[in-house]
């Protein structure tokens, strides 16, 4: 409370170090699963012919396509502390309305209405959540049962065909020997990539996340960036959702039914933690792709997919537990 | 624990100490406490009352020095522990089920059961005979956040006699109670006294202290000053031994600053409902104002309400000149009035980012265009800054976790002061700091004021108040109850308005 001389602290006067061991320990972490996602390609290679084929590869990234959009956008609203439990529910019924409107004006009013929907879907639950102060967690759950009634409301709960068959052009349209699809998530990835490291939304997104209260003293709009994320995050859905209503020319309001739940695991299992402040697009794409390889794997293997939800779920568990593990012997 | 005779030492500490890193919060204190008897603590904000009771209460353990109870020596590694020794603590924060009941409560983790299922009707006895010996008009059926604060504690002093305890320990606890609900509880205390419990209090106010215990210790920095009988003690005797010596700090010479020149803050009838009222006072470019006042007088709320942190219901806030209701920090740092809250870990940092993130992200305009980081426009500003308040680091991408709380607070600093503000509100400069960055951090902040910024500082270190500043502001209570000029202004004159007894002539 006073001057009295003190005895040296234990902080020394030269910047910390950190242990030896904690280096190790972050590395591991870092990099661990691209190590891992690595010996996984490697392992496919050599077990199977078939893997390392340009079809075979091409059809594991149309598969990740819808995921690790959702998964992307995501992203951002885990960093900034939020969590997006409808984005499936979104996904299905801006598909759903982006088709009837296709439908009944043209595709390309389908798609932009579609979107739209997906946004304001999204900004409803950025409102909930900040102004309205639902836990994220159970006010995007909510919306997301409401959204799934929408959805079947709206279809009817039956299927929904595409009459114009330009639409499918939103997929399939052969860009340089890739769909367009992939395309469109090459440049979600980056384009969230870019926002997150590059621009001052991100570095709000990262303190919103990393330390709610010591951001808001520091004057960042911690209620606008968190309602940004989640409204990305629904115009994100909603383009994976019109990308695979396009590829079968076809909806209904079960679309996407498990894909948020994959999406979140592909978040966790790239590395990024689970409580916000920390991440980035590379680790989820590394998730997304370790699932999406995984899956591949399953069946190129013969292996019954049953067991696959198993795989993935013990993977969850080990990816999630060891960053836990981790920060806990780090502090 | 039958067989205890009522004289002998209950609890005794022999040497303890307690650090936290290399600050010592108790330094080789030796005390007894008597059985059956009302033993009060008193000292200052910081002087180790809160961490003495917290080592006889089992949540921390002390790092050297001996406890014992009923003359065996002890070791807990949990209040648990404790517990089974027979002491309880009665926190200051209430701990108890708000939604459950308050037979519920008492017995939580003592419940009448058999195999784990629960025997209601043996339950309620016991609460009707707790009832009985204690006299509380509590319904046993009521829910626990319906109660008065009065009422809940009545629950905890259950909940510790239904475990048995022998050895109580209340911090603060009239701090939240009207005049009636304070005397009721001297009531209580005195009679639990005379059944033989021993109860170790601790109290900012000197007048219930004397009227109520029979023994005061005083503690000042973490050691201990005397032990008497409170018969022999008076309010301003108590005073003095907290007091002790002035100490030597040296401050910087603060510069004069211009009497006349317009305020460029002007507060009037601040009111935050249940945290401050009335507070008035203004504030000119160029000085220091500090803001003294025991915990929990409703420093910190002042500053947060004037920046926007929280609502003010009343009041005025005048900003060179003009009326402004900032909603939220964000629109207060626009305007040039900055807030370094007073923990840095909790509401300044972001720990786990790094330490150029933190210093740029109240002005991240500055650093970047059209919404684009601009890399080297940061890592320019955050070099300057880190030059100008020496932030030692390995580099500008180290987390901030990773440097020193002297650093880190440097950091804290550097981040209000990129935009130049006009006024800086500082709560606790160098709270965890060490003495060297202290001394470092009083010169910024005179350097600042020589500059031009007016800058309040709230601080529960009094020499580091008075040693800083032009004019002390006294809270007490959530109001402020004087207006020192720094020539009028020394510890014993704060202190009687802080704790609120007359001043010694």
């Amino acid at each position: 409370m006073t001057a009295h001389p003190v005895s040296p602290t234990t902080d020394p006067p030269t910047p910390a170090r950190p242990s030896a061991r904690g280096l190790r320990m972050s590395t591991l972490r870092d990099y661990g699963i691209v190590v891992f996602f690595l010996a996984l390609f490697v392992g496919l290679s050599l077990g199977t012919d078939t893997f390392l084929t340009s079809s075979n590869l091409k059809n594991v990234v149309d598969g990740a396509v819808a995921m690790g959009l959702l998964a992307c956008a995501g992203t951002l609203v885990i960093i900034a502390g939020g969590f997006d439990l409808s984005a499936g529910a979104i996904f299905a019924v801006s598909a759903i309305i982006g088709v009837e409107v296709s439908n009944s004006v043209s595709p390309v009013a389908g798609i932009a209405v579609g979107i739209l929907v997906g946004c304001v879907l999204g900004l409803i639950n950025g409102l909930l959540c900040t102004v309205g102060r639902i836990n994220h967690f159970v006010g995007t759950l909510g919306t997301s049962i409401a959204y799934g009634g929408m959805a079947t409301a709206i279809s009817g709960s039956g299927l929904l065909l595409i009459e114009d068959p330009s639409f499918a052009n939103v997929a399939n349209t052969q860009v340089l020997g890739f769909n367009l699809s992939t395309w469109i998530l090459v440049a979600v990835a980056l384009f969230c990539a870019f926002l997150l490291n590059r621009t001052t939304f991100g570095r709000h997104t990262f303190g919103t996340g990393g330390n709610l209260v010591a951001a808001r003293l520091s004057g960042v709009p911690v209620n606008r960036t968190l309602i940004a994320t989640y409204v990305l995050s629904g115009g994100v859905a909603a383009t994976a959702g019109l990308i695979v209503a396009a590829r079968s020319l076809s909806v209904s309001a079960t679309t996407g039914a498990n894909i948020v739940f994959d999406a979140l695991a592909a978040i966790l299992i790239g590395g990024n933690s689970v409580l916000g402040g920390e991440g980035a697009i590379w680790r989820t794409i590394i998730g997304v792709f370790i699932l999406a390889l995984i899956s591949n794997g399953f069946n190129l293997l013969g292996v019954d997919p049953l067991y696959q939800q198993i795989v993935n779920g013990t993977i969850i568990l080990v990816a999630v537990g060891a960053d836990a593990w981790v920060r806990r012997t780090h502090t | 624990m039958g067989g205890a005779v009522p004289g002998q030492v209950h609890v005794g500490l022999q040497g303890v100490s307690k650090r936290y890193g290399g600050v010592h919060a108790v330094r080789d204190v030796s005390l007894e406490i008597v059985r059956g008897t009302v033993h009060a603590l008193v000292g200052e904000n910081g002087a180790g009352k809160s961490t003495i009771s917290k080592m006889i209460a089992g949540v921390t353990a002390p790092s050297s020095g001996t406890l014992t109870v009923a003359g065996s020596e002890v070791e807990f590694a949990s209040p648990r522990q404790a517990l089974a020794s027979g002491i309880a603590m009665i926190d200051q924060e209430l701990a108890m089920v708000p939604g459950r009941s308050v037979i519920d409560n008492v017995f939580l983790g003592v419940e009448s059961a058999r195999g784990g299922v629960l025997r209601t009707r043996e339950q309620r006895a016991r609460f009707d005979e707790l009832i009985q010996r204690t006299g509380f008009d509590l319904d046993g059926d009521a829910q626990v956040r319906t109660l008065r604060v009065a009422a809940q504690q009545q629950v905890e002093i259950l909940r510790a006699i239904a475990r048995e305890a022998e050895f109580l320990i209340m911090d603060e606890p009239t701090a939240p109670l009207t005049q009636v609900e304070s005397d009721q509880l001297y009531e209580i205390i005195a009679a639990l006294r005379d059944g033989g419990t021993t109860i170790l209090y601790i109290s900012h106010f000197l007048d219930e202290v004397l009227q109520i215990s029979d023994t005061v210790t005083v503690m000042r920095d973490g050691q201990h000053v005397s032990t008497t009988a409170a018969a022999d003690e008076t309010e301003a005797s108590l005073v003095r031994g907290m007091l002790g010596r002035a100490l030597e700090l040296n401050f910087p010479e603060p510069q004069r600053c211009a009497p006349d020149a317009v305020p460029i803050l002007e507060v009037s009838g601040l009111c935050a409902a249940g945290r401050v009222a009335d507070v008035t006072f203004d504030l000119r470019p160029g000085e220091i104002v500090g803001m003294a006042g025991l915990i929990g007088s409703g420093r910190t709320e002042v500053l947060r309400a004037i920046c926007g942190a929280d609502p003010r219901d009343e009041g005025e806030v005048r900003f060179a000149g003009k009326p402004v209701s900032w909603r939220s920090p964000r629109a207060a740092i626009a305007d040039g009035l900055v807030l370094l809250p007073e923990s840095r870990k909790e509401d300044g940092l972001v720990m786990m980012r790094s330490i150029a993130e933190n210093a740029v992200m109240a002005q991240l305009d500055r650093v970047s265009r059209f919404g684009i980081v601009r890399p080297d426009r940061q890592r320019a500003e955050v070099t300057r800054l880190m030059e100008d308040l020496d932030v030692r680091a390995s580099s500008q991408d180290a987390p901030v976790s990773s440097l020193s709380g002297g650093n880190q607070q440097k950091v804290l600093f550097a981040k209000c002061l990129m935009g130049e503000p006009k006024v800086l509100l500082i709560d606790e400069p160098t709270r965890g700091v060490d003495v060297g960055a202290k001394r470092a951090i009083y010169e910024l902040i005179v350097g600042l004021a020589a500059k031009g910024m007016a800058i309040v500082v709230v601080s529960s270190e009094l020499e580091e108040v008075l040693g800083l500043a032009h004019r002390v502001l006294v809270m007490r209570r959530g109001r402020m109850v004087a207006e020192l000029d720094a020539s009028e202004a020394d510890e014993e004159t704060v202190l009687a308005h802080a704790f609120g007894t007359a001043v010694a002539a």
